[in-house]
């Protein structure tokens, strides 16, 4: 789902910046037309607000009383604890060999003439169902009589995830105005400080939008570890998630949940500011 | 030059591990001999008629039939609702469309494990009947998100003076909204269908979490998790993937292809 999240992004920020004065001379039919929207809000308070609330209230229920023991629970917990941190240090690892990978060939893409269509072969495996992504790769990883566990695991996040990198990234790169570029040369500066002082700053809400896209799915995924951990024993957030919640520990799911949500909500947070900061311009190449 | 070499090298390097997987993949579905993950069996398209012989058969295309039933259903109504409300939400007031919009947005960044646990959460404490409405609620919550931001960049788009034309010259409110503004957006609303579409068949995490142990719904995603997670990869399986692989290539090619020619028409247009 995630990959449309890239792809909206340009519409949502499109629809938030837009004046709304074209609609004044519609007025006399606004009272008539805004009905048209009050079913789904009624559906978004039922099946978006009312379950998200659930959630967060039953974190703080434990044995039928209000209570911080889910919490208590979860933070004394080693294993769950080890979780969050192998969750943490995968994500990280992954957000940045994607980064490492994705970011020389968003510039060499935004160079090239061709570079829109090269970009759609970049975009299309993301297309594929992760599920049979993550099959194909233990498949390679068992031809190839290669270990699974860490390495395999980080392969495959890389391997999903990559795309999400490139994408952002070459949209914001190519976005940038050449004419930086080259008051930069004419200024004197050589071709690795014209990089380090304009591209690199200039591409940054690339970057922050495309660690957004690796980091948070890469830990809140479930399945991709399962297949490929081999003997080890690594969990990520997502799969002791749905584990807790199936093994009917909810309250300390819940708990979870809630620390899932607030890392998606900072992270968004952040994502917006950028794009408000940047009017949100880049709406350029996408696949949709 | 040298540097020129060099980056095209680089890029064919990311694009072959990109594709590595699959070509694989692919490779091994014509794997003769069922030797499992070797090529030594020579060329055979054993695993693709297994597909139909196989005794998972039955429970494949039911699988099949699960996963098109509810996308059709769960893109229908996404697309209804969503075309309705996001005119509707292009005439609320300034405060109300921006929390509305915020809202919508919850599903769209939500992370889909927490979607679907406290889908899980919220049908069980309210004893919604286990399968495909939970499924359905659950595809139409996640797809009308997307259906709305298709739309409303549009609506923004038109001039309103058309609109007012239209009343002008004698048309009913109703006339208007039907023959001038529907149309109008209607490229949206098929992009808004077709992602919902693609994006219930493709849902694993949610489906798996709600489907529900006693009602036996599985979908192609789920089906494929089970089995992998019970008999490994089987050669069948190959073939499989390698028909969603070209399938979802070829469907991916033409739209973008129908949709390069399609802006070019737009362009010449105005």
């Amino acid at each position: 789902m995630n990959r449309i999240k890239e792809m909206t992004k340009g519409a949502v920020s499109f629809i938030k910046g837009t004046p709304q004065k074209i609609k004044s001379g519609l007025k006399n039919f606004h009272l008539t037309r805004k009905v048209f929207s009050y079913p789904y809000i009624l559906f978004l308070l039922l099946f978006v607000i009312v379950p998200t609330a659930m959630i967060i209230v039953r974190a703080f229920i434990s044995e039928g009383k209000l209570s911080f023991d889910n919490f208590a629970t979860f933070f004394t917990d080693g294993a769950s604890l080890i979780t969050l941190g192998n969750s943490m240090l995968i994500g990280v690892l992954t957000t940045v060999i994607c980064l490492l990978v994705g970011y020389p060939v968003a510039f060499i893409l935004s160079k090239m003439n061709s570079g829109k269509v090269l970009v759609m072969l970049f975009v299309l495996p993301m297309w594929v169902n992760f599920l049979i992504r993550t099959l194909a790769t233990k498949a390679l990883f068992q031809a190839a009589s290669l270990p699974l566990g860490l390495g395999a695991v980080l392969f495959c996040m890389v391997y999903n995830y990559l795309p999400f990198m490139i994408l952002p990234l070459h949209t914001t790169i190519s976005g940038i105005d050449k004419s930086y570029v080259e008051a930069a040369q004419d200024l004197g500066a050589d071709k690795v400080t014209v990089f380090v002082k304009t591209i690199l700053p200039l591409s940054l809400p690339g970057i922050i939008s495309g660690i957004t896209m690796v980091f948070i799915p890469t830990i809140s995924t479930f399945a991709i570890t399962e297949f490929l951990r081999g003997n080890s024993d690594i969990y990520l957030f997502g799969d002791s998630i749905y584990i807790k919640f199936m093994n009917n520990a909810w309250g300390v799911g819940a708990v979870m949940s809630i620390i899932m949500l607030i890392m998606v909500l900072i992270s968004n947070f952040f994502m917006s500011k950028l794009n408000d900061s940047n009017d949100g311009s880049q709406v350029g190449a996408r696949l949709w | 030059m040298v540097k020129k070499i060099l980056e095209r090298s680089y890029l064919f390097l990311v694009l072959a591990f990109l594709y590595a997987p699959i070509i694989f993949v692919m490779c091994l579905s014509f794997a003769g001999d069922g030797a499992r993950f070797s090529l030594s069996g020579g060329f055979s398209i054993e695993s693709y008629t297994s597909i139909f012989t196989s005794d998972k058969t039955p429970a494949l295309l039911d699988a099949l039939k699960n996963t098109m039933l509810i996308a059709v259903i769960s893109s229908v109504i996404s697309t209804i609702l969503g075309t309705v409300s996001a005119i509707g939400m292009f005439h609320l007031g300034k405060k109300m469309s921006k929390i509305v919009n915020n809202v919508n947005q919850l599903p769209i960044i939500n992370s889909e494990i927490v979607m679907a646990v406290s889908f899980m959460l919220f049908f069980t404490t309210l004893g919604f009947p286990e399968g495909y409405v939970r499924l359905i609620i659950g595809h139409v919550t996640f797809c009308t998100p997307y259906v709305v931001l298709a739309i409303m960049p549009r609506l923004y788009q038109i001039d309103p003076n058309i609109y007012e034309a239209a009343l002008d010259l004698g048309a009913t409110p109703a006339k208007a909204l039907f023959k001038i503004q529907l149309p109008m957006i209607l490229p949206n609303i098929l992009s808004g269908f077709v992602l919902s579409f693609t994006l219930s068949m493709d849902d694993f995490i949610i489906t798996q979490i709600n489907k529900g142990t006693s009602s036996g719904i599985e979908t192609l995603s789920t089906y494929i998790y089970e089995d992998a997670k019970l008999n490994g990869l089987e050669p069948f399986w190959f073939s499989i993937f390698t028909i969603i692989f070209v399938v979802v290539l070829a469907v991916l090619l033409v739209a973008n292809l129908r949709k390069k020619t399609q802006s070019v028409g737009g362009k010449n247009a105005k």
